[in-house]
């Protein structure tokens, strides 16, 4: 069964075109704000866990680094990566809690 | 009948699943340490046990060699002339390290780290000399440079040969140190998602870049050390939050209570292996 008829597969494949090809838009300082107090409450998290990581913390460092010299694009794109960085040490925080007890030598 | 009989080996099962559960769970650092020792000598059958305190030398002939050799003028000297000097240095009000410490500090660090039942925590030789420096009157040493190294390099030698002697006292709470130790040391951390275990149980003998991995059993035992790669003496501290920045973890503040615990528990895995530091490494 088709799911859509031949003219609505032609208007989505022309809207995909078009947000495609359309030039982003630039990051602002207040989507860098809103990212880096993201990132920054996730690392909070991780220190309350004793699982910072320094790729983290230099991450968030390159993130301010860029807002200060009024690049919003590399600001963003730096804030975005240290929450990932910072949920991933979460993560491995939160699995290790029991795991470490596999690898004791008995 | 036949219903109440089922609910009475399913209420006996459900005790013994418990008290199974509860009994790994209590930890037992004697049989923790044979199992640790039983597992590098079965692993290293031509190792002696005693040799396992020389790190890498003990596992790679050339290295070995080089290392024999560089011990007719060992690269730790000064440090140990320097900690010699400054043992017997009186503090401004006159008094020195030795008032600090039992049998005047000489030949005491395989008694290091103790749990101390009036604290409640455990406390390392390099916490107890700066607890000594605060006591009469004098700033502390920072945990990670040259005056800390030179110092416990000096107490180190005083301890050659001696066997490691941790005690895990029967408390709850160095019962719960111990355990805690035990947890930081399996436990993986930094974006490289490496545990201690993961170098020095797992690999040990192995390299990771140019660095020959050294064995956990008798790691501390040759600590503090000269590393080539430092350029310079090493504490304990500088030796775990450099371990810690290697895997991408950011370190905990030197002797906070996860790296006394883990120290705790990494020198009572070495009991009655000799105290072979100050040690040099490459």
């Amino acid at each position: 069964m088709r799911i859509l008829s031949n003219g609505w597969n032609m208007t989505l494949a022309a809207v995909l075109l078009i947000a495609g090809t359309m030039p982003a838009r630039a990051a602002s300082e207040a989507d860098f704000k809103a990212a880096y107090a993201a990132a920054e409450a996730a690392e909070k998290e991780a220190s309350a866990l004793h699982n910072q990581w320094t790729t983290t913390e230099a991450t968030l460092a390159a993130a301010k680094k860029s807002a200060s010299a009024g690049n919003f694009d590399a600001a963003l794109a730096a804030a975005k990566e240290a929450e990932a960085l910072a949920k991933a040490s979460i993560f491995q925080a939160t699995s290790e809690k029991e795991r470490w007890k596999n690898a004791v030598i008995r | 009948m036949r219903v109440r009989l089922q609910s009475g080996l399913a209420a006996l099962a459900l005790a013994i699943f418990i008290q199974t559960a509860s009994a790994a769970d209590t930890p037992d650092p004697a049989a923790d340490a044979k199992a640790f020792r039983d597992y590098f000598v079965k692993k290293f059958p031509k190792v002696k046990l005693e040799d396992f305190v020389n790190g890498p030398y003990s596992l790679n002939e050339d290295m070995r060699r080089q290392w024999e050799e560089k011990e007719q003028f060992p690269p730790y000297e000064f440090a140990l002339e320097a900690g010699k000097e400054m043992f017997a240095t009186p503090f401004r009000n006159g008094k020195t390290y030795a008032d600090c410490f039992p049998n005047g500090g000489i030949g005491i660090r395989q008694n290091y780290p103790y749990f101390d039942e009036k604290e409640g925590k455990v406390v390392t030789l390099e916490l107890a000399l700066n607890r000594c420096r605060e006591a009469n009157g004098e700033a502390p040493y920072s945990y990670v440079k040259d005056e800390m190294a030179s110092l416990t390099a000096y107490m180190a030698f005083t301890s050659r040969g001696k066997p490691m002697d941790i005690k895990v006292p029967n408390d709850p709470r160095a019962l719960a140190a111990y355990e805690n130790g035990k947890r930081y040391f399996y436990t993986r951390r930094g974006q490289l998602n490496f545990s201690c275990a993961s170098c020095h149980v797992q690999s040990p003998g192995e390299r990771i870049r140019a660095e020959t991995l050294a064995p956990a059993l008798g790691i501390m035992n040759a600590l503090p050390i000269y590393r080539s790669e430092w350029s310079g003496m090493g504490t304990t501290s500088r030796r775990l939050v450099t371990c810690n920045s290697q895997t991408r973890a950011v370190p905990l503040d030197t002797q906070s209570d996860e790296y006394r615990d883990l120290e705790y528990f990494l020198s009572y895995m070495s009991n009655g292996l000799p105290i072979s530091g100050p040690g040099a490494r490459p």
